[in-house]
C-alpha cells in the first residue's frame, strides 16, 4: 500500500521513485510504472536474515510437530504425555533449497550448522567457493532435488516462470516422508495439488508462511488439515527488520532523488 | 546340552502410551527375555530371582525399595534419556545396582528442539498460526511483530553436550553467544562457537536476548531461575527451558510473564508434566509449552533403545558399562 495504478501515476507528474518495503515486487506492474519513467526499488538486504530465520523456524516447527505439541500441552483433555508421539529429525537430514538468492543462501548457512546435506536448484549456479562454504550441491534438474530431499524449501521470487512451479507432478516426485516449506509466494505452489498431496499423504507435511490469497478463505481445505502449519506472512515481521526496511527504502529513495547510484533498483 | 537362556529383563509394558515401542521389540527380544510388570506380579516366586536388569522406558516401571528387595539378582537399571533426577541413586547404590542413561543419543534432537522453541517464540509462530487459521480472521494486520533471532544475544546456562550443540547451531544465525557453566570450556571449544564465558550468571542474564536452560537437575540447579534472576533479565528477553521444570521457580515465572518483566517463555519441560489443566501458564499468550518432546524422533528413540540394551549386556557380562551413571 498505497496501491499503484495508472490513474495515480498519471496524477503525479513529478514522481521519480516507488520505494518498495520488502523484496517481492510481484504486486507491482513494472512495465506500466517504467513507461512513466518512474524507478522502482526494493529492500533485499533488510529482509534476508529475518526471512531465512522464518524458513528455519517453519522447518523445525514442522519436523518436530511443535504446533501440535503445544496444542496437546494445553488441551483440557490431556491427562498424560504419550511417549510414542514422534516427529522427524532435522540434523543430518537433506535440505533442498529452490532459489539460492540472498535468502536461500542464508538458509543454507544456517542449515549447515545442523549438519544438513544441502542441495539447491537455481537459475544460475553459484560460484564454487560459495557452494563449498555451505556444502551445497547444485541440482541442475529440479527433479533430482525433489527426489532426494527430506525438506524442500521454496525461496524463489514470483515470476511467470515460477508460478505453480510446484504442482502435482513435483509433489509426486517428493519423498512421502518429506516436508514442503514455502517462504516465497503462495502462487509458486499449485494449492489445489498441495491439498490433495497432503490429504493422500503423498508428502508428510507442509509449512507455509505465504498462500494465495492471504488470508485464505475461512473454508479453505488447507485450514482443516493437521499436517500443515500456516503463518500469516510474517517472514519479515520483526521490530528490527521493519526498521531496517524503512531505512533501506529511504536510502534508495534519496539516491534516486539525488541522482546517485541506486543500491537496489528493480530493473 | 541346553541352550543358555536369554537374560531376564523387567519392563513396564509393551505398546500403548507408555510402553516399549512395538518396532523395538525385535531388537530387544533377540537379546533379552522381556518380562512385563504384569507378568512379574503374576509369577513373582519364579521370576524375582531371574530378573537381572530393568529396562526403564520413560520412568517406568517405578522403582522403590520393595521392588529392589524382591529382585536379589538385579545388576542394572538402564534408564532412557539423560535425566536421572527421577531415580533414587543412593537407594540403588545401597543395593549394589548400577545405573545407566542415554546422554549422547538425546543431545542432537534436544539441541534442535531448543533452537525450534527459541525461533518459534521469537517469531510468535504459534500465535501466528492461530491467527492464520482462525475463523474470525479477515486480514493479516501490518503491525504484528516478533523479535529477531539473527544477530541477537543468546545466553546458554549449562554448556554440556546439549548446550554446546545449541551454541554450534546458534553461531550460524550470527548470534552473540554467552554461557555459564560449572566449569569453563577450553579455548578451542569456546572459539569454535564464539562463546564468551560468564563466571557470574547475573552477567549472562543482564545481557541476553534469549536465555536457554540446558543444565541437568541437581540440588544446586533446583529453582536456579527465580524472581531475582528473572528481574535481572531484559524486559525484551525470552526464557527457553529444555532442561527440567524444577530448574525454574514456576510461580516466579508466571508473575514475571504477567507483569512483563520478561517478554516471553518457551518450555518443553514443566513441573509437573503435564501441568494441572487450570494452571495459569496454559492460558498465557506469551508462553509456548510443548509436551517434553526434546528427543521425540523415531531415529533418536531407536538409538536410545540400542544404547540401553548395550549397557544392560555389558553389566550382565561384568564388563565396563557404557553410559554408566557414576554414583
Amino acid at each position: 500500500r498505497p496501491t499503484i495504478d495508472r490513474e495515480l501515476l498519471e496524477s503525479l507528474p513529478n514522481l521519480k521513485v516507488i520505494a518498495n518495503s520488502g523484496v517481492g515486487v510481484d504486486h507491482l506492474d513494472l512495465k506500466m510504472i517504467s513507461s512513466f519513467g518512474v524507478k522502482v526499488t526494493n529492500t533485499p538486504q533488510a529482509v534476508a536474515d529475518s526471512t531465512a530465520d522464518m524458513g528455519m523456524a517453519l522447518m523445525l516447527a514442522s519436523a518436530r510437530r511443535l504446533v501440535e505439541g503445544c496444542q496437546i500441552a494445553i488441551s483440557p483433555d490431556t491427562e498424560h504425555f504419550a511417549v510414542d508421539w514422534l516427529g522427524v529429525e532435522v540434523t543430518r537430514a537433506t535440505l533442498g533449497i529452490i532459489g539460492m538468492g540472498s535468502i536461500g543462501y542464508k538458509v543454507a548457512q544456517r542449515a549447515k550448522a545442523f549438519e544438513m546435506k544441502i542441495l539447491y536448484h537455481n537459475r544460475n549456479r553459484r560460484k564454487m567457493e560459495e557452494e563449498q562454504a555451505v556444502g551445497a550441491h547444485y541440482c541442475e534438474k529440479m527433479d533430482d532435488l525433489l527426489q532426494q530431499s527430506d525438506f524442500v524449501l521454496l525461496v524463489v521470487s514470483l515470476s511467470p516462470e515460477t508460478r505453480k512451479l510446484i504442482g502435482k507432478r513435483e509433489l509426486g516426485l517428493m519423498k512421502p516422508t518429506a516436508t514442503l516449506i514455502n517462504i516465497s509466494r503462495g502462487a509458486v505452489i499449485d494449492q489445489d495439488a498441495l491439498v490433495e498431496a497432503l490429504q493422500k499423504k503423498i508428502i508428510r507435511a507442509a509449512a507455509l508462511d505465504v498462500t494465495y490469497p492471504e488470508p485464505l478463505p475461512r473454508d479453505h481445505p488447507l485450514l482443516k488439515l493437521n499436517n500443515i502449519i500456516i503463518t500469516p506472512h510474517i517472514g519479515t515481521a520483526t521490530v528490527q527488520a521493519i526498521r531496517m526496511m524503512a531505512e533501506e527504502a529511504i536510502t534508495n529513495m534519496l539516491a534516486v532523488l539525488n541522482g546517485q547510484p541506486i543500491p537496489s533498483e528493480v530493473v | 546340552m541346553e541352550d543358555q537362556e536369554l537374560p531376564y529383563v523387567l519392563i513396564d509394558c509393551i505398546e500403548g502410551k507408555h510402553g516399549v515401542y512395538k518396532d523395538h521389540l525385535g531388537f530387544l527380544k533377540k537379546r533379552f527375555c522381556l518380562i512385563t510388570m504384569k507378568e512379574y506380579l503374576e509369577n513373582k516366586e519364579i521370576l524375582s530371582k531371574k530378573i537381572r536388569a530393568i529396562y526403564m522406558w520413560y520412568h517406568k516401571p517405578v522403582i522403590d525399595e520393595e521392588l529392589l528387595r524382591s529382585l536379589p539378582n538385579l545388576k542394572i537399571v538402564s534408564s532412557s534419556g539423560v535425566g536421572i533426577d527421577h531415580l533414587d541413586l543412593k537407594l540403588l547404590s545401597r543395593f549394589g545396582v548400577k545405573v545407566s542413561n542415554t546422554p549422547f543419543a538425546v543431545s542432537t534432537d534436544t539441541a534442535d528442539f531448543g533452537m525450534a522453541l527459541m525461533l518459534a517464540s521469537a517469531r510468535r509462530l504459534v500465535e501466528g498460526y492461530q491467527m492464520a487459521v482462525s475463523p474470525d480472521t479477515e486480514y493479516f494486520p501490518g503491525n504484528w511483530l516478533g523479535v529477531k533471532v539473527s544477530g541477537a544475544t543468546l545466553g546458554i546456562v549449562g554448556m554440556g553436550t546439549i548446550g554446546y550443540k545449541v551454541a554450534q547451531r546458534a553461531k550460524a544465525f550470527e548470534m552473540k553467544i554467552l554461557y555459564h557453566n560449572r566449569n569453563q570450556r577450553n579455548k578451542e571449544e569456546e572459539s569454535a562457537v564464539g562463546a564468551v564465558y560468564c563466571k557470574k550468571i547475573d552477567d549472562l542474564l543482564q545481557q541476553s536476548d534469549f536465555v536457554m536452560l540446558a543444565v541437568n537437575l541437581t540440588p544446586q540447579t533446583h529453582k536456579l531461575i527465580g524472581k531475582r534472576e528473572l528481574e535481572l533479565m531484559k524486559p525484551t528477553a525470552t526464557l527457553v527451558n529444555i532442561s527440567r521444570g524444577l530448574v525454574v521457580d514456576q510461580d516466579a515465572l508466571m508473575e514475571a510473564l504477567q507483569n512483563k518483566v520478561i517478554r516471553a517463555a518457551a518450555l518443553d519441560v514443566t513441573y509437573p508434566e503435564p501441568l494441572p489443566r487450570d494452571h495459569p501458564l496454559l492460558k498465557m499468550k506469551n508462553v509456548i509449552i510443548t509436551p517434553h518432546i526434546g528427543s521425540a524422533t523415531e531415529d533418536t528413540r531407536r538409538i536410545m533403545m540400542q544404547d540401553m540394551a548395550e549397557s544392560i549386556e555389558a553389566a550382565l557380562a561384568g564388563l565396563p558399562v557404557p553410559n554408566e551413571v557414576v554414583l
